[in-house]
């Protein structure tokens, strides 16, 4: 029997490097600021580390919405990780976009490490722009290709 | 062509190439690649509307000849290949010798004459009708305007719908994808010696064939075309499946000009674009 969800509540992947952005959603842990806890956070070098497959591995893995964090330009621990990484996300953006999964489902954002009220806003931005959204049902249908239906099951 | 094969044979008996890759034509009439060894074979040569093949994808493919440079056969589309190819590092300008063909259009069907209409979507578009790189340049330029281009059209009729309608587009046509790789086989800026499809540990991509792994396979494929592809229409020619696959990486080179008004293999000495960076990229879209 399905389950009836009650209310749904997104699951977001976020991607921050471990320079900034990470630090920065340690700050506001300590700093003991509010924040919703939807989101998986994925400590990553660098945000040039970040290869788009791993977005899309998010997806697949039954993710609502996906963050991007790192640090603001000219601040990065490895000079140019971001630069690269922004000029990569101007494409994959709007490949996305072009395959139908909008900018509402994929977000991108530049933390500090001094920055955990910043964090705290992007965060909760996302995820109420995702809940807003709904559960992201089209990756999920091509995803239930993978299951044995119910009745199949029984007879193995 | 005469023109051609009078060059080709001159190639070989000054010793200014080891082999040269160009187009044959069969026993039933088709317009095939070919490589020529020797004056002998390079009677053979011949350049129509049918040569279509993007000959450029042997260059990294080929064994290098100890003895002498690779000569190629190219037309516009194909320059701008091997000039991708060059600005990426993957083969010296002093190794090949280009004998470059001033193109008219070509025609995929191998039955149907040439005309304005049944020309590749390519023609229809092309901006490089006189190559801008070569050692040799060959052929008549015929004085014929640019027909209607209908992929644009599809393109605008894309863009105008809504994400969800335009995931059902794709949807439908990723789909239909076998896995058959065929697409990245032609494709001359498909180099790796590893695919990241072929990588198993951590495995990125799903190599079964379902809607799922089709579309990480795609989706990637297209994003690793972002500001590379030149645009020679090869993948979509080979899809056994008909999936409209330069559809996206058009939509990336477009993405390339809008942006950063770069095209790519049109100046060998110019760097490349998604291995560099500016300071002053956009960023209206990161909070």
């Amino acid at each position: 029997m399905e389950k009836v969800e009650e209310k749904f509540e997104p699951k977001i992947a976020a991607f921050v490097c471990n320079w900034c952005t990470y630090t920065g959603a340690d700050l506001a842990g300590t700093s003991r600021l509010k924040q919703q806890t939807n989101a998986r956070l994925i400590r990553v070098p660098c945000t040039g580390r970040i290869d788009p497959v791993f977005i899309i591995k998010a997806f697949e893995n039954g993710a609502d919405g996906v963050l991007v964090s790192g640090c603001h330009p000219g601040d990065c621990h490895y000079n140019a990780g971001n630069f690269h990484a922004r000029r990569r996300w101007i494409f994959f953006k709007e490949l996305l976009d072009f395959v139908g999964i909008d900018s509402s489902r994929l977000h991108f954002s530049w933390v500090s490490a001094s920055e955990g009220k910043k964090w705290v806003d992007v965060v909760d931005g996302v995820i109420n722009s995702v809940r807003e959204k709904g559960p992201f049902t089209q990756y999920k249908k091509i995803n239930r290709e993978f299951e044995i239906p119910l009745e199949t099951e029984s007879k193995l | 062509m005469n023109q051609l094969i009078e060059s080709a044979k001159d190639i070989f008996q000054n010793n200014k190439a080891a082999i040269i890759i160009g187009y044959t034509k069969d026993k039933s009439g088709r317009t095939k690649p070919f490589i020529a060894h020797n004056s002998d074979e390079a009677e053979k040569l011949t350049f129509n509307h049918h040569a279509v093949n993007n000959l450029a994808v042997y260059l990294t493919r080929l064994e290098k000849p100890k003895d002498g440079k690779i000569g190629i056969v190219a037309k516009g589309c194909d320059i701008r290949a091997i000039n991708a190819l060059i600005q990426e590092n993957q083969i010296r300008r002093d190794d090949v010798l280009i004998i470059a063909m001033n193109c008219n259009g070509v025609v995929e069907n191998q039955n149907e004459e040439f005309s304005k209409e049944n020309t590749q979507i390519k023609c229809k578009y092309c901006q490089l009708r006189t190559p801008n790189n070569y050692d040799f340049l060959l052929g008549e330029l015929e004085d014929f305007e640019l027909p209607e281009d209908s992929q644009q059209e599809l393109m605008n009729k894309l863009e105008a719908m809504t994400p969800e309608e335009r995931w059902n587009f794709w949807e439908s046509q990723f789909g239909n994808c076998i896995k058959c790789y065929a697409c990245r086989q032609v494709c001359p800026l498909c180099y790796c010696e590893q695919c990241i499809v072929e990588k198993s540990m951590p495995q990125w991509i799903e190599t079964s064939s379902t809607t799922r792994g089709n579309f990480s396979w795609n989706l990637i494929r297209a994003f690793h075309q972002a500001g590379r592809c030149i645009g020679c229409h090869e993948c979509e020619r080979v899809c056994p499946m008909d999936i409209p696959l330069t559809l996206l990486t058009r939509k990336m080179g477009m993405i390339a000009m809008k942006e950063f008004n770069y095209k790519h293999g049109m100046n060998i000495n110019e760097p490349t674009l998604i291995g560099t960076y500016s300071t002053s990229d956009n960023e209206d879209f990161i909070k």
